[in-house]
């Protein structure tokens, strides 16, 4: 295994004519909380779909690569990957009345025995992950019952269950009120300090983003335009041609 | 996305007792199994003809089990026991697990808790198939028998990958979409029917039989074949759960917890039409057990697969039987017209309820 957790070299996808991801190189070693920024339609969303290996549509072209503990993508075995990564969607529909205890279990799908189902190791990872995140309250309500805020969290608590390496989040704090931002940000750090999880988000709130994590990836229009910790990335100048706004209006932690 | 207040009024508290069920998936498997026994007990000795229940424990046991019990019944009563009515119940059970299982199935595949063989016209496609194979003028019993079977099983295969293709057309397959294309599917085989039902001359009655599901011609060499088929294309749908659990948040999801859903959609539905091809090919077409069993059972054991399968292929062997016990109690209705009768209304209740799916 490599010391680097997650690897991309010159990433570019295509949508036929339409350059989704433009040659798209970056590395992120083990423990890395990186946050990756841009305005609507910079290919954030992209980007993390192409990592975490979910296919990212047939009518896509893919040319360079993702590497993941220094292996290509496309070597891993599905249940594999699995294991090693997990991944927090921006939202997610559920067809049947589902408990948050059952939404977390699912977590440990990949870990599970296929024929025998989970085993004590599997509940306890359950366990551990309903704790961490802090919803014990919660686990025996129905799903449907939630605010949204907290269906956030019992979906993060699925991705904790799963135990992963590498952790990707398209938006994770989008319909949570401070608090619970603040919450999640706390347990994403933590994950990275305590665990070695490799962190990448996709964040909006880049005052949130500067504040809680140490490396900021910038992307604009499919290409990396910076990467590095905030100071460096978000420069006046940058804000401006970036997202078109006046820097004054973003909140930068020093 | 619909209000928290309407969200919050769907879900209402369970009694107590069935808390303690829903944890407990052994006894309500065990509660189904012999629910099972005392129904196809029932099964067997209910009828036109009265054999007392303790002569149809005693043919069963003496000529199944080799009981030494004196032979005290008639010969008549011995032939309608184990020639007419035990073929009918093994049927009517092997029937009920095998919609419920396909039910379950698709249901998980399409993310839709409407979905069942009936409704989305597997079950129509698995009918025409078998009604084609009655007009091939080959008159070898086995090999006719043979390829009604592979005529139906291609029937419900074709009728559920158009269904799962069509409706999946722009990537997302909303409820409407599914039930609209399962409508006009299911509508263009009845059309195939009725044309197979023109040009059979003979055969008539036997695919009209089909139209309206009946277990009244069972026989056994009719469960020798259909049987080890259900058998089969169960064994392959019960070790289906974990697929079935990664896909109750979608394809995405499921493929990031390491499914390969392209593989997975592509054996479940193949062993869902199989099975529901060897129930049509018995039965005909019995509508919505797949529907309404698992629907029940989910609401006292929950979602996950590994305790929904198991259970609602039980429930709907006692089901099914029991349905066939209502429909002929009074005179020979087909099993078909009952499960309709409970069916359609439950389909519009569960229309009702969760029209829009849920999100997280």
């Amino acid at each position: 295994m490599s010391g680097v957790a997650l690897e991309l070299r010159s990433l570019t996808l295509d949508y036929g004519a339409r350059r989704a991801l433009d040659d798209v190189s970056a590395r992120l070693e083990p423990g890395t909380l990186a946050a990756l920024l841009g305005p609507n339609g910079a290919g954030k969303s992209t980007l993390l779909r192409a990592v975490s290996g979910a296919g990212a549509g047939s009518a896509a072209r893919r040319s360079g690569m993702v590497l993941i503990d220094g292996v290509p993508l496309e070597e891993y075995d599905r249940a594999e990957l699995a294991r090693r990564v997990a991944v927090v969607p921006g939202q997610t529909r559920v067809a049947f009345p589902l408990r948050v205890e059952e939404l977390v279990a699912l977590g440990r799908v990949p870990h599970e025995h296929p024929l025998l189902g989970p085993r004590a190791a599997d509940r306890a990872a359950v366990d551990a992950a309903i704790e961490r995140v802090g919803i014990a309250e919660l686990r025996g309500r129905d799903v449907r019952e939630l605010s949204l805020g907290e269906r956030q969290l019992a979906v993060l608590a699925m991705a904790v269950a799963q135990g992963p390496r590498l952790l990707l989040l398209d938006e994770p704090t989008v319909h949570l009120d401070l608090r619970h931002q603040v919450a999640v940000m706390e347990l994403l750090r933590d994950l990275a300090a305590r665990d070695g999880v490799t962190v990448l988000a996709v964040l909006h709130d880049v005052s949130l983003a500067s504040h809680f994590f140490g490396r900021l990836l910038l992307l604009d229009r499919g290409r990396l335009v910076a990467d590095g910790a905030p100071s460096e990335v978000l420069t006046p100048e940058r804000i401006r041609a970036v997202y078109g706004v006046d820097p004054a209006l973003v909140a930068i932690a020093g | 996305m619909t209000s928290d207040v309407a969200t919050r009024r769907l879900a209402r508290a369970q009694p107590a007792w069935l808390e303690r069920l829903r944890h407990r998936p052994l006894w309500l498997g065990a509660l189904g199994l012999a629910a099972l026994a005392v129904i196809a007990v029932a099964g067997v000795t209910l009828g036109g003809v009265a054999i007392a229940p303790a002569d149809t424990l005693a043919i069963l046991g003496h000529r199944l089990l080799g009981w030494p019990v004196a032979v005290t019944w008639p010969a008549s009563a011995e032939t309608i026991v184990l020639e007419l009515r035990l073929p009918r119940v093994l049927m009517a059970a092997g029937v009920g697990a095998a919609l419920s299982l396909a039910g379950v199935t698709l249901q998980g595949l399409l993310r839709n808790p409407l979905a069942d063989p009936y409704v989305l016209g597997t079950a129509s496609g698995a009918a025409l198939g078998a009604a084609v194979a009655l007009l091939v003028p080959v008159q070898f019993a086995l090999l006719g028998f043979g390829l009604m079977h592979l005529l139906a099983f291609a029937g419900a295969l074709g009728a559920v990958t158009v269904v799962y293709r069509v409706s999946r057309l722009g990537g997302l397959s909303s409820l409407t979409s599914v039930l609209l294309t399962g409508y006009a599917v299911g509508s263009l085989l009845a059309a195939g029917l009725a044309i197979t039902m023109y040009l059979s001359g003979q055969n008539l009655r036997q695919i009209f039989f089909y139209l309206l599901g009946s277990f009244s011609l069972a026989s056994w060499p009719q469960v020798a074949v259909g049987l080890p088929i259900i058998l089969l294309g169960s064994v392959v749908l019960l070790t289906r759960a974990r697929a079935l659990n990664a896909l109750l948040l979608g394809e995405e999801t499921a493929a990031h917890l390491g499914l390969d859903v392209r593989r997975e959609r592509l054996v479940m539905l193949a062993a869902a039409s199989l099975v529901t091809a060897a129930a049509v090919a018995m039965a005909g077409l019995i509508g919505f057990v797949g529907l309404v069993v698992p629907h029940l059972v989910r609401l006292v054991a929950g979602p996950n697969a590994r305790s929904l399968l198991p259970l609602s292929a039980i429930w709907g062997a006692a089901f099914l039987v029991l349905a066939d016990l209502v429909a002929r109690a009074p005179t020979e209705l087909p099993v078909g017209v009952i499960t309709g009768v409970i069916g359609a209304p439950f389909f519009l209740y569960v229309l009702r309820r969760y029209r829009g799916g849920y999100e997280l």
